[in-house]
């Protein structure tokens, strides 16, 4: 069924009684050409492109819960594409350009709201490595501004200029970033995936994968075993637990992020904002929240909530940067487990198994990467060759001694 | 989060820093470690959904390391120990 | 209308303002029982269809009134009237309209209702695809949100405060307050918190009796006995909004939101509670049941008209009508009745419900709609019998508080027999559930479970268990599941704040989103201010319906913290403005201050970075008569801000031969070395220099930035590497106040100072040693960071403020200047050194030209990885050193590099520009940067393009060592 408004008119005028499932919720088949491992966003993602642009569409997705139970319906929803460095930039420019055309793409409207972001500079190091990234995004494409205290003031006038234990001394500012309705993000993708033939598994938790003369050749799963010819992990937050069915022990660490919603409040914040020296981010929802985040809390977990030292934490860096939001409400807090990797970039690679693939260590930056990383994992499932913009998200780049190390904190991986 | 600290009793998590896994302690020795022993040494990772050695430092306190075990699932702490005292039980020494 | 009786101050009269008018209240009104003793019915808009709403119930779990309370900068956005306290002069305001109230022009969207079915935004608005952005979703976040933030900063303080208890016992209902006076009788230290302002819980709402006294008698009795044992802390306003590891607990206590002016009292303290047990006492919600137009004003819950009639003397009608599936909505008619008011009919969907002489009883019947457009006029029942009333009292059924019990992501269990989900087996540590939060619906039931709580946790945690059982007659509880009434043709709302309706739910299952979470975020169910509190369990009924399962089957939805919202302001506490974190003082803070100095933020330290003088213009005045002075006479610099750790042992060496990349087994006694220092990862970490002062002695420095991190990984090294080491750490970092001196004259200042022989011969180059500087004991070391002459003198950091001042006054025959770290900055960079900029935990030994130093005859942090293929490329990035070519030209640190001829785009990057500076004594701009093959292209020139900055400079590659590259000047 294909979206409209004409849709939404006729449906409305006869009852809303003529919509359609938006997936199908068919029985797992004996075999598959590929079984992607996780029903998130970056799993539906690789399965919609598989079918849409290399058209491979004898695909399962197996996802232990429901669809889109992971990150992806659990993340602070921002797209941006202001990285440093060569191995990472090219990449999440060519998310956002995916963001940019995915509404027409996959006929789904996930609110993609490109209303800039915007990071504070307090310092003149932090200036210097600031015009550093902006000239390196510049040089791959991307936009980048650096905003002087009157061009910020213009933007967001309810920051703490006057009094502030940082004064704000200027700011990087990409107009092209922004934030996504999440949850409809795996909608689409699922929707997309599922109408072109992609069988999405959803309460099917994988238990075991076949390894035979050396190859993944399938896996088990709680609705019985699947045969399939390439094997894709996808499952980030999980990584270390689903790769160590293939006996494999990885470069990350499962983590939790803590994202926080307050109360619908009328428009009062413009883009995104992050107050990086103060561990703070936030953005304001379409329905109004505010919803912001900080640091990891540091600790390993897979538990999905955390403690209040950083919810204290975080608190502390937006009333430090806009006092204005003493009053809002704090209306949930949740969290979300990451994975952590040990120089804070992804991988999307095969493995040392014939057969197998990986993808996770996204730390908390996957959601952005959620098109590209879909659109480049199909591309080396379906190629078995890397896509040109994520060559360098291997796992040997560790022994190579090629880490991708935006923050420069070494394999440390709760400073990324 | 309280870490029950081997000489200072409980004490608030916020006190602390976290470095992971307590397998760090198992540094190989340079002279004689291959590239992919040290490899593995600095990047691998268990990552336990459960049981976990892991290395905590007293900052905002004595400046003692620990080795704390704590069920990832839950984040019950089970056992707390000198890093020191488990160090030396696994061996190292010059 | 306000009825007789009530726990209302009758002799306090309250002058509050809804909106336009001016209206009074009591004293023990909140805002809610005052509008409904002032016959207010609407009170606000809901969020999607904007329906006019009315208050809906008496507590937090409030959908529709959310109101704007107070003016200015404390104006506060969606707080529920149902527990804003009334205060002399109150101001609240209706919220989420366009014009007024009772006229929104945004209620046409309720016309369009059809069109805006469960998720219609995602299937809309794509086309034409410019469209999105600059019409369809300005429109969509312009009509978002319910109240307004003010964009002021907020005026109030708040606190932060910690507490520690044996048992916290989480509400002041029945339960809790027996379970809290049996666990104090029993000798255990007890807090206990409610968020009423009056203890009691619903025993003020109810007409019971409790040891035959009436319940809000025996409540006020038994909070009074609490409030006066030592062991014992009674918070009223306080809300236990979270729980979190460890027996920790999270609670907002609001201290001045009941009064009219906080004063310069804090108006809310967060608490952070650490509790070895903790009893749920939180009591339970009603919910709804879905019928048609079942969200106008003057339907409320029947539980929150009790509360409204016999707590606070106010009814919400004339002529109450009573919708009921349980034996709860008969008390509601009961106590109407006693109070006078009228009740029009009570609706029982049981067919075999009771009779009454009181009242008409329609039984086995069901409201299907309802009229009145901004306020009941009348019910319709199912078999289209009409009942005229202005009010109606809704008995859906209760779901006990089990939030709490989710916070470690603890999933409820359904219990059929009061059909509604209680706390399972998976509580966090320490937790326990007594009365209605526990499934204990009945008042003699609460009390003993309470009572029986206390006892357990009292023996588990080692003490007799005393204290006695409170009686209390045991009323009936009996309900029948009734969640909608299917024959209603008109919408039926689940969710009011968010509009959700019974066919959005169906919708959600034919369209596939049949998971909780999927019907949660695709409808929005119970994703409102109130978090769904009283219509999760409803919409979960409804699904398993459409999906033909039970309740549990389909599932359940948990809560996340905090219980109710928490204001940002409260969870940050006194850390903002200036406070947001602490500053660190120099020793010289005072003195620089009181000689012009401009101060700058480095991490948490304030250092000067230039000191004015008189006829100045600009910043770099300032800095280049510093550089000149310094380098032409001497200068003096504050450098305590630099890490200093004291290593002793006597394996101290070959402790320091394992941290530093470069040899350290064999510094001389009396020598410093410079060190380099890498991560286990082979990257290059920090640097510093490290001085022998004995055989078991260093002192080592490292940057400013790392100085902690520095410290923390010896430890690790020093306590979990070679534990066996005899070597000890102290970070003296605030223990030594250290000066740089450097400049040509610098070594006739220190000899006046010093008590040891400066000649070059007696204290060369990178030499240290003790001494006495005016007296006091002093370390000296001839290091130097800006290429000259110099030294480090450090002494004791209370005589920090005299060292400055006493440095400054021998000084002056030799004109010394002070200088900050721009100064300190310019001529780093003229002489190459590596700083912040340059050693981002990026780069590599080999990049920054010091590949050589690295051992590799030893083992030290670092030395395995940093040997690695890609790490040791012969066309790496190199630094080097650049200066323009049109020396007219500004440098700008972040440019990036170009070869001449190619495209600009990042495949044919070159490195960038890491540091910039003026050089006063070259007379040009000059650089430091990160190019590829850096070392093998002197003399190439280059572009420095920079276009976020709109420049592209012509630069030239030259050495690093841009002043006195042979270092004679330091050796002098």
């Amino acid at each position: 069924m294909r979206y409209s408004a004409w849709q939404i008119l006729k449906e409305g005028l006869t009852g809303n009684k003529g919509w359609k499932p938006v997936w199908r919720e068919p029985e797992p088949k004996a075999e598959y050409d590929i079984v992607i491992i996780g029903g998130g966003g970056h799993g539906l993602s690789t399965a919609y492109y598989l079918a849409k642009e290399f058209g491979v569409t004898n695909v399962a997705v197996v996802e232990k819960g429901w669809l889109g139970s992971g990150n992806i319906g659990r993340n602070t929803t921002i797209i941006r594409s202001n990285y440093l460095l060569e191995g990472n930039q090219p990449f999440y420019e060519h998310s956002l350009k995916l963001w940019e055309g995915l509404e027409q793409d996959f006929n789904y409207n996930a609110m993609v709201s490109q209303r800039g972001i915007l990071n504070l500079i307090h310092s003149d190091p932090q200036r210097d490595a600031f015009a550093r990234r902006a000239n390196a995004m510049r040089l791959s494409g991307a936009d980048a501004e650096l905003l002087d205290r009157e061009g910020i003031a213009k933007m967001c006038p309810f920051l703490d200029f006057d009094n502030a234990r940082f004064p704000i001394q200027g700011a990087l500012w990409q107009p092209r970033g922004g934030t996504v309705r999440h949850d409809a993000v795996a909608w689409g993708y699922a929707r997309g995936a599922d109408e072109r033939g992609v069988d999405i598994l959803q309460n099917c938790e994988v238990t075991g994968i076949d390894i035979e003369g050396g190859r993944a050749v399938g896996v088990q799963t709680s609705r019985g075993s699947i045969r399939a010819k390439k094997i894709a992990m996808c499952v980030a937050g999980s990584s270390s637990r689903v790769a160590a069915m293939a006996g494999m022990r990885l470069p990350i660490e499962s983590h939790v992020l803590q994202a926080f919603v307050s109360e619908g409040l009328k428009p009062v914040i413009p883009g995104v904002i992050t107050f990086g020296a103060g561990h703070f981010y936030v953005s304001q929802s379409d329905k109004g929240g505010l919803v912001f985040g900080g640091d990891i809390d540091g600790y390993n977990t897979y538990a999905q909530r955390g403690n209040l030292p950083v919810v204290e934490d975080v608190c502390e860096g937006g009333m430090a940067i806009m006092p204005m939001i003493g009053r809002a409400r704090l209306l949930r807090m949740w969290g979300g487990i990451m994975d952590m990797s040990m120089d804070g970039s992804p991988f999307i690679t095969k493995t040392d198994t014939p057969g197998l693939y990986f993808n996770g260590g996204w730390c908390y930056g996957g959601f952005k990467a959620t098109p590209a990383s879909g659109f480049c994992y199909a591309h080396l499932l379906a190629k078995d060759e890397p896509h040109e913009v994520a060559t360098a998200f291997r796992l040997d780049r560790f022994m190579r001694g090629a880490p991708i190390d935006e923050k420069g904190q070494g394999a440390q991986p709760n400073l990324h | 989060m309280l870490i029950n600290h081997p000489l200072l009793g409980p004490r608030d998590a916020a006190e602390f820093v976290v470095k992971g896994d307590a397998a760090l302690i198992g540094r190989p020795d340079g002279m004689t470690a291959s590239p992919q022993e040290m490899h593995d040494y600095a990047y691998l990772r268990d990552n336990p959904a459960g049981t976990h050695r892991e290395l905590w430092y007293h900052e905002q306190g004595d400046r003692s390391w620990l080795v704390v075990t704590r069920d990832t699932l839950t984040h019950e702490v089970l056992d707390v120990a000198l890093a020191r005292d488990v160090a030396r039980a696994e061996g190292r020494s010059r | 209308m306000r009825l007789s009786g009530g726990l209302i101050d009758r002799g306090q009269t309250l002058k509050f303002r809804w909106n336009d008018t001016w209206l009074k209240g009591h004293a023990g009104d909140t805002l809610a029982s005052a509008l409904v003793a002032n016959d207010v019915k609407l009170v606000g808009r809901s969020f999607k269809y904007h329906r006019p709403r009315g208050i809906f119930s008496a507590g937090a779990e409030e959908p529709n009134a959310l109101v704007q309370l107070r003016k200015g900068a404390a104006q506060e956005p969606n707080t529920r009237a149902t527990v804003a306290e009334l205060y002399e002069g109150l101001t609240a305001t209706s919220q989420n309209h366009r014009g007024s109230l009772a006229w929104d022009l945004m209620s046409a969207n309720d016309l369009l209702s059809p069109f805006l079915s469960a998720g219609f935004y995602y299937k809309t608005f794509m086309w034409p695809r410019a469209f999105w952005e600059k019409i369809y979703e300005p429109v969509i976040r312009a009509s978002a949100g319910l109240g307004s933030l003010s964009g002021k900063a907020d005026p109030d303080l708040y606190d932060h405060g910690y507490l520690h208890c044996d048992l916290l016992v989480i509400g002041a209902g029945p339960a809790g307050l027996t379970a809290a006076r049996t666990a104090a009788q029993s000798g255990l230290r007890v807090i206990i918190a409610d968020e009423d302002f009056l203890p009691g819980g619903r025993l003020n709402s109810e007409t019971y009796e409790v040891d035959g006294q009436d319940g809000p008698g025996w409540a006020a009795a038994t909070a009074s006995e609490l409030q006066g044992m030592d062991n014992v802390r009674l918070m009223t306003r306080t809300t236990v909004y979270g729980s979190f590891d460890s027996g920790v607990y999270g609670a907002l206590e609001r201290m001045t939101d009941h009064l009219a002016d906080s004063g310069s009292k804090p108006r809310q303290v967060l608490w952070r509670i650490y509790a070895k047990r903790a009893l749920l006492a939180a009591g339970a919600t009603e919910r709804s049941i879905a019928f048609g137009n079942n969200d106008r004003p003057g339907l409320m819950l029947s539980g929150a008209v009790r509360t409204y009639a016999n707590r606070f003397a106010a009814s919400p009608g004339q002529r109450v009508a009573v919708f009921t599936n349980n034996d709860d909505g008969w008390r509601t008619a009961q106590d109407l009745t006693a109070k006078g008011v009228t009740i029009a009919a009570l609706i029982d969907t049981r067919a075999d419900a009771p009779d009454s002489d009181d009242f008409r009883v329609y039984k086995g019947r069901a409201v299907a709609d309802t009229k009145g457009r901004r306020g009941l006029k009348s019910i319709t029942l199912e078999n289209g019998t009409q009942v005229e009333c202005d009010a109606l009292a809704i008995a859906g059924g209760w779901s006990p508080n089990v939030h709490l019990t989710c916070h470690h992501r603890g999933r409820p269990v359904w219990r059929e027999d009061i059909a509604a989900f209680v706390p399972g087996t998976d509580l966090p540590p320490g937790m326990s559930v007594a009365g209605a939060a526990n499934g204990a619906m009945t008042l003699a039931a609460a009390l003993k479970s309470g009572h029986e709580a206390a006892r357990t946790i009292a023996s588990d945690l080692g003490h007799a268990a005393r204290g006695t059982l409170p009686q209390a007659s045991d009323e009936q509880f009996a309900i029948t599941p009734f969640w909608h009434v299917k024959s209603s043709k008109a919408r039926a709302w689940v969710d009011l704040q968010n509009d959700v309706t019974t066919k959005d739910i169906k919708q959600s299952h034919t369209e596939g989103f049949r998971a909780v979470e999927h019907l949660k975020r695709y409808t929005t169910l119970g994703m409102a201010t109130d978090q769904g509190k009283t219509s999760n369990v409803l919409g979960l009924a409804i699904m398993a319906e459409a999906s033909g399962k039970s309740i549990p089957e389909t599932g359940t939805t948990i809560f996340r913290p905090p219980y109710t919202p928490v204001p940002i302001g409260a969870l940050a506490g006194r850390a903002r403005g200036k406070d947001f974190r602490p500053f660190r003082l120099t020793p010289s803070h005072k003195w620089a201050k009181e000689n012009g100095a401009d101060f700058v933020e480095t991490g948490m330290w304030l250092r000067a970075q230039w000191f004015k003088r008189p006829g100045e213009k600009g910043w770099r005045d300032s800095v280049d008569r510093e550089v000149e002075m310094t380098r032409s006479g001497v200068g003096i610099c504050d450098v305590t801000t630099l890490g200093k750790i004291d290593i002793q042992g006597r394996d101290a060496a070959e402790f320091l031969n394992r941290i530093y990349a470069n040899p350290f087994a064999k510094v001389p006694v009396g020598k410093v070395r410079y060190g380099l220092m890498l991560r286990e990862d082979g990257v290059c970490y920090d640097d510093g220099t490290t001085a022998r002062l004995s055989e078991n002695h260093f002192v080592m420095t490292t940057t400013t930035a790392n100085a902690v991190t520095v410290f923390r990984n010896m430890e690790f090294a020093r306590q979990c590497l070679w534990p066996d080491l005899d070597v000890h750490l102290i970070s003296t970092t605030d223990g030594w106040a250290q000066f740089a001196v450097a400049g040509p004259k610098s070594r006739a200042l220190l000899q006046k100072v010093v008590d040891i022989d400066l000649s070059n011969e007696a204290f060369p180059f990178m030499a240290c040693g003790e001494c006495k500087a005016f007296g006091t004991p002093a370390r000296l070391f001839r290091i130097s960071f800006s290429g000259e002459l110099a030294y480090e003198i450090a002494v004791p950091a209370r005589y920090g403020d005299s060292m400055i001042r006493a440095l400054m006054q021998a000084g002056e025959e030799f004109d010394a200047v002070p200088y900050g770290t721009e100064a300190l900055g310019v001529m780093r960079i003229e002489k190459g050194h590596a700083a912040g900029n340059e050693l981002t935990g990026q780069t590599t030994a080999h990049q920054l030209g010091m590949g050589k130093m690295v051992s590799l005859k030893k083992d030290a942090i670092g030395t395995v990885l940093s040997q690695r293929p890609e790490m040791i490329r012969d066309d790496d990035l190199r630094l080097v050193g650049f200066k323009p070519v049109d020396k007219g030209a500004k440098l700008d640190a972040g440019a990036h590099f170009l070869t001449k001829g190619d495209p600009e785009d990042m495949a044919h990057d070159q490195g960038w520009m890491t540091s910039v500076a003026y050089s006063p004594e070259l007379g040009h701009s000059i650089g430091l940067g990160y190019l590829k093959r850096g070392a093998d292209r002197m003399g190439e020139v280059v572009r420095a393009y920079d276009p976020v900055r709109g420049k592209d400079t012509a630069v030239e590659v030259c050495s690093a060592h841009h002043i006195d590259p042979e270092g004679e000047r330091q050796r002098g």
